[in-house]
């Protein structure tokens, strides 16, 4: 199982890829992000962009499956207190096939809870022409193999 | 939606809520964050949790659910009084998100939204950047959810 200790600054993780395709696009908006955008390739756009393109958010929802099945699964996971940043870099259109990259690039024992550890990362989606379309800075917490005095607390 | 010209930092405006119940919590983890606090009763009883949560990801989309909502009905009403409706969209990102209590079954979280920054682009002179802090806060009046948010949004000399 994977633990805080398991995890390396620097390490470079690479998950997927996720195809996407219009009828996820639609169904996701439908439910969260009703916007025409995002339902109708026929609906009047907005001032920026044409088309039909994921909601922002449904391409975090990718993101976020591809970690969970890719590095949390089997883990000591203990969620996340939140997130630094997100960036939408380009739209995400139907057709598009998107890989995850994971870059540790922090990590430190809870002060508060020692039997915890944070973990930052920053992540991209790239689709298939290796161009970023999200980049997100976060934290997860996980469970420790040993807290202090050795004491055995993941398992 | 009014024109960028039109906002003005501070508004803030109750957009709905929402009770979360275990069947959707399990079936939004199953499509996007399959951990096991988020998908199985027991499970999530043995994890430091101590019950069924929501994925942070699930409460974030519902509170999208009743932004873009309350942005349609304020268009309706826009357009009920034969005025003119600005276009939205799209989003560059957000910031500073946190969870900083679980959403349980049951719990009822009511959404916010809160304009906090207006600024016009050098770049985008067609449209403004709305940043608004968005909440959720549950039936105990505790935080669960907040986030800064940043839209596009038409300014008023665009305009056909």
């Amino acid at each position: 199982m994977r633990a805080f200790e398991d995890f390396k600054v620097g390490d470079i993780m690479e998950f997927g890829p996720v195809a996407v395709t219009a009828a996820a696009i639609k169904s996701f908006a439908a439910r969260f992000d009703p916007q025409p955008t995002h339902l109708d390739e026929a609906a009047r756009q907005n001032t920026i962009l044409d088309g039909l393109f994921a909601s922002g958010l449904h391409t975090v929802c990718m993101h976020m499956r591809l970690f969970a099945d890719g590095i949390l699964r089997d883990s000591t996971s203990m969620g996340s207190p939140g997130v630094e940043e997100v960036r939408y870099l380009a739209p995400v259109r139907a057709g598009d096939s998107l890989t995850l990259r994971v870059e540790i690039i922090g990590m430190r024992p809870s002060k508060s809870r020692p039997e915890r550890g944070l973990v930052n990362f920053r992540s991209h989606m790239v689709n298939a022409d290796d161009k970023p379309v999200l980049e997100m800075t976060a934290t997860l917490m996980f469970g420790r193999r040993a807290a202090a005095g050795g004491k055995e607390v993941a398992r | 939606m009014t024109y960028f010209e039109d906002l003005r930092v501070g508004t803030r405006t109750e957009v709905g809520s929402h009770t979360f119940t275990a069947d959707e919590i399990k079936a939004f983890a199953r499509e996007f964050d399959p951990q096991p606090f988020h998908l199985d009763e027991e499970a999530a009883a043995r994890s430091h949790f101590g019950a069924l949560c929501a994925s942070g990801w699930h409460t974030a989309a519902v509170c999208l659910r009743h932004i873009v909502l309350e942005c349609h009905r304020q268009q309706a009403e826009l357009r009920r009084r034969g005025e003119p409706v600005a276009s939205t969209g799209p989003s560059p990102g957000l910031r500073d998100l946190k969870w900083p209590r679980p959403v349980y079954v049951g719990d009822t979280i009511a959404f916010a939204q809160e304009v906090v920054e207006l600024r016009t682009l050098a770049s985008r002179p067609g449209v403004g950047l709305r940043i608004a802090r968005h909440t959720g806060t549950n039936q105990r009046e505790e935080l669960v959810y907040s986030v800064l948010s940043s839209t596009f949004i038409d300014r008023r000399y665009n305009a056909g």
